[in-house]
C-alpha cells in the first residue's frame, strides 16, 4: 500500500517523510508507465502527472479516507494518492483482469470507490457539476465529507466549469476546485486562447470565490492551503477554489515529446522539480540520506513487484463484455 | 377514486414516491416554489420542503452533474429538464457520464436516479421547444426510457422508476399534460419494461408511444368502424423494450404499424421493424409500416405542426391505404 493520507497518529517529520515517499511513488510509477507504453504493455493512451506529484501528494495528505477525489484524465497521481494500490493501476493500463475496472475503464478513467477515488473523467469540466452533486449528498445527509475536483488550466473556458462554480456557490457545497495549471492545454498555450492571466484564480471573484495562487510544487503549500479549504468545507462554509502553478515534464499524452514548448520554458521548471526540492527540505530537517535511499529503494521494488504482477494478469474475455451495463449486472434491453 | 390529469399525476407519483423515501431529492428550474412551467410539480415544495425540493440556476449541466455525483453517492435524485429539447445543452452528462459510469467502472457505481422532461410537439412552441428526443435517449447503451400516455401510468411508471436502480429518462408529452382520467386511490406501482395491450383486434398491429397512443385508439376506433380491426399497443417503456408483447401481437395479425411523433430516421419505430423483420418475418402478410413525423424541425404554425405530427386521419388513412393494397 502506498498511502500517504493524513493521520493523526503521524508525527510531524513522519508526516514530511510520507508526504515525501508520496511524491516517490507517483513519479515512479509514471515513469514505469511511460515504458509499459513503449513497450507497447499499455496501449491506447495515457497521460502522466510527472512533474505535477507535489499536487496530489499534498491534496491526498490534506483528505480523510472518507472523503471524494474527482479527477480528470490525467489521474494516475491522483488514484495511487488516495491509496490505491499499484498493481491495479498497472493492469488496468495493461488492459487485465486484475485490473481497477477489469480492463473496462483504462488509462482515462481509473476509479475505486473503496478509497473514496470517484472516478476519471475524460470530457473536459463534466467532472466539476458531479463533484458538486457528491458534496450536496453529503450536505443533505449531514456528513462532513468533502469533494475534491481536479482540472487543468485549459478546462476553465468550457461551460461545466462555469455551472458548477456558480452551482457550489449558491448552494454552499462543500466542494473544491483544484486547478493545476501546467501552462498548457494539449499544444497550445492557455494563455493564447483566455482572457484573464490566471485562468482559475480571476474568474473565482465571479463566483464570489477567494482569489488563491499557490505553488504547486510545494507539496506542505498544497497541503495547507488544502487543509484550509477542506476546513471550510466541512465546517459548511462552502466552496474554494484553488489554482496551483505547475508543469508536466513530458508531453501531453502517449509519447508525445512536448517539443512545441521553448527548451528555456523546460529547464526553468526542471529546476523547480517538486520531488528534489522536497528531498533537499527533509535533508535540511534532518533526516538522512541512508534513510532516503532506502525509501527509494524501497519504491523501486514495489514498483517491480507491481509490473510483474500486473502483467500476470489474465486478458479479460468474452465474460466482462456484457457485464455491469445495468445494475442488475447485465446488457439486456429487451425480453 | 379521483379523476386526475396528467400533470396533477407527475406531482401524485413523485410525492407518493418522497414520502416513503427520504434519500429521493428533486431539483430542477421553476419545479419549487413555481410548480414547475407545466404545473407538474404543484404541491411539492409545500409537502416536503426546501432541502429535498430545489429550485436551480439555469445550468442544465450543473443539474445534472449534481443529480448523477448525488446519486452515486447514496442520493435517489429525481431531476427535471424543462423541455427535452435542452437535453442538447447537458447531453454530455446524460450520455458520457452517467450512461457510460458503471460498465466503466466494472459496476463499481450505480446511478438510480431519474431525469424527468417535457417533451414533444402540440403546443405550437416552434422547432428548439417541441422535437421528440426519445430515439435520442434510446439508443444510449446505459439508459432506460419510459414513456407514459395517460395519468394511471405516469403515477406508476414514476414510481418504478424511481424504485429502479439504474438511470431512467422518463419523458412527459407535454400533449397530454391536460388530459385526465380517473385513478384509484393509494399506491400504484408499475414495472419498466412491460408494454400494455389497449385493444385487440384480428387483422392489424398498431404500435404507438407517448402522445401517439390516444391517437392510435382513435384511429383504430375509425377503422373498426370501415371494417378493419386493430391491436393497439401501448409501448410506455422503449428501454427495457418489451419484445414478447409486440412480436406475439404482431405475430398474430400478420401486419405492423408504428406510431411515432420522433421525427422520420432512427425513430423506435425502425428498431421495432428491424426486430420484427429479423425474428417473426414469416408471420408477416405485408409490409411493416412507419407513420412517423417527417424528417424536419417541428414547424410552429398550428396548421403546419398539425400536418407534421401523426394524426388520426393519417393513421387511419395510411393503414386503410396499406391493408387494401
Ligand atoms: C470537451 C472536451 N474537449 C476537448 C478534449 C480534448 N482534450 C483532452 S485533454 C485537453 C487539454 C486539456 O488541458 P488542461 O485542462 O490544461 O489539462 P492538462 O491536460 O494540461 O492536465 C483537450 C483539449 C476533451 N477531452 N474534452
Ligand atoms: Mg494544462
Amino acid at each position: 500500500m502506498t498511502s500517504t493520507q493524513a493521520t493523526p497518529e503521524l508525527s510531524y517529520l513522519e508526516h514530511k517523510v510520507a508526504m515525501y515517499r508520496s511524491q516517490v511513488v507517483l513519479r515512479r510509477f509514471e515513469q514505469r508507465a511511460y515504458d509499459l507504453f513503449l513497450e507497447n504493455y499499455v496501449k491506447g493512451t495515457s497521460h502522466l502527472s510527472i512533474g505535477q506529484e507535489a499536487i496530489a501528494a499534498g491534496v491526498a495528505a490534506a483528505m480523510r479516507p472518507t472523503d471524494w477525489t474527482f479527477a480528470t484524465y490525467r489521474g494516475h497521481a491522483h488514484t495511487l494518492a488516495r491509496g490505491v494500490p499499484m498493481t491495479p493501476i498497472f493492469a488496468e493500463l495493461m488492459g487485465r483482469t486484475n485490473g481497477l475496472m477489469a480492463g473496462k475503464g483504462g488509462s482515462m478513467h481509473l476509479t475505486s470507490v473503496e478509497h473514496g477515488m470517484m472516478g476519471s473523467y475524460a470530457i473536459i469540466g463534466a467532472h466539476l457539476p458531479i463533484a458538486c452533486g457528491a458534496a450536496w449528498s453529503a450536505q443533505y445527509r449531514g456528513t462532513d465529507q468533502v469533494a475534491v475536483a481536479f482540472f487543468g488550466d485549459g478546462s476553465v473556458n468550457i461551460g461545466a466549469f462555469h455551472e458548477a462554480l456558480n452551482f457550489a456557490a449558491v448552494w454552499k457545497l462543500p466542494v473544491i476546485f483544484f486547478c493545476e495549471n501546467n501552462l498548457w492545454m494539449e499544444y497550445t498555450r492557455t494563455s493564447d486562447v483566455t482572457a484573464v492571466a490566471n485562468p482559475a484564480a480571476d474568474r473565482a471573484a465571479a463566483y464570489g470565490l477567494e482569489s488563491i495562487i499557490i505553488d504547486g510544487n510545494d507539496a506542505d503549500a498544497v497541503f495547507e492551503v488544502t487543509s484550509l479549504a477542506v476546513a471550510r468545507a466541512r465546517a459548511g462554509e462552502g466552496p474554494s477554489m484553488i489554482e496551483a502553478k505547475t508543469y508536466r515534464h513530458g508531453g501531453h499524452s502517449r509519447a508525445d515529446p512536448g517539443k512545441y514548448r521553448p527548451d528555456e520554458e523546460l529547464a526553468e521548471w526542471l529546476l523547480k522539480d517538486p520531488i528534489p526540492m522536497y528531498r533537499s527540505r527533509l535533508v535540511e530537517m534532518g533526516v538522512s540520506e541512508d534513510d532516503l535511499l532506502l525509501l527509494e529503494a524501497d519504491v523501486d521494488a514495489e514498483i517491480e513487484t507491481a509490473t510483474n504482477e500486473a502483467k500476470a494478469g489474465d486478458v479479460p474475455g468474452e465474460e466482462l463484455l456484457l457485464k455491469d451495463v445495468w445494475a442488475d449486472g447485465g446488457a439486456s434491453w429487451r425480453n | 377514486m379521483a379523476q386526475l390529469t396528467f400533470r396533477e399525476a407527475i406531482a401524485r407519483g413523485i410525492a407518493q414516491e418522497m414520502r416513503r423515501d427520504e434519500s429521493i431529492v428533486f431539483l430542477g428550474e421553476d419545479v419549487g416554489a413555481a410548480g414547475g412551467v407545466f404545473k407538474g410539480t404543484v404541491g411539492l415544495l409545500e409537502e416536503f420542503g426546501g432541502v429535498r425540493v430545489r429550485d436551480t440556476p439555469i445550468s442544465e449541466q450543473a443539474i445534472l452533474g449534481a443529480a448523477m455525483g448525488a446519486a452515486m453517492t447514496g442520493l435517489r435524485p429525481i431531476a427535471e429538464i424543462m423541455f427535452s429539447d435542452f437535453f442538447a445543452v447537458c447531453w454530455d452528462i446524460v450520455a458520457n457520464e452517467i450512461a457510460k459510469s458503471r460498465y466503466m467502472t466494472n459496476g463499481q457505481v450505480s446511478f438510480p436516479l431519474v431525469i424527468r422532461s417535457g417533451n414533444g410537439g402540440g403546443l405550437r412552441f416552434g422547432a428548439q421547444h417541441s422535437q421528440s428526443v426519445e430515439n435520442w435517449a434510446m439508443m444510449i447503451p446505459g439508459l432506460k426510457v419510459v414513456v407514459p400516455s395517460n395519468a394511471l401510468d405516469v403515477i406508476g411508471l414514476m414510481a418504478a422508476a424511481i424504485r429502479d436502480p439504474d438511470p431512467v429518462i422518463f419523458l412527459e408529452a407535454k400533449a397530454l399534460y391536460a388530459s385526465k382520467m380517473d385513478v384509484p386511490d393509494g399506491e400504484i406501482i408499475d414495472t419498466l419494461g412491460s408494454a400494455k395491450v389497449l385493444r385487440q383486434g384480428s387483422n392489424a398491429t398498431v404500435v404507438a408511444l407517448g402522445a401517439m397512443v390516444p391517437r392510435a385508439l382513435r384511429a383504430a376506433e375509425e377503422l373498426a368502424n370501415g371494417g378493419i380491426e386493430c391491436t393497439v399497443i401501448d409501448v410506455r417503456s422503449l428501454v427495457p423494450l418489451d419484445t414478447t408483447t409486440i412480436l406475439r401481437e404482431a405475430s398474430a395479425t400478420g401486419r405492423v404499424f408504428t406510431v411515432e411523433e420522433n421525427p422520420r430516421l432512427c425513430g423506435w419505430g425502425g428498431e421495432l421493424a428491424s426486430i420484427i423483420a429479423e425474428e417473426i418475418f414469416y408471420d408477416l402478410d405485408g409490409p411493416i409500416v412507419r407513420i412517423t413525423t417527417p424528417h424536419i424541425p417541428l414547424p410552429a404554425a398550428d396548421a403546419l405542426e398539425d400536418l407534421a405530427i401523426p394524426s388520426v386521419e393519417r393513421i387511419v388513412s395510411t393503414i386503410h391505404k396499406s391493408m387494401n393494397s
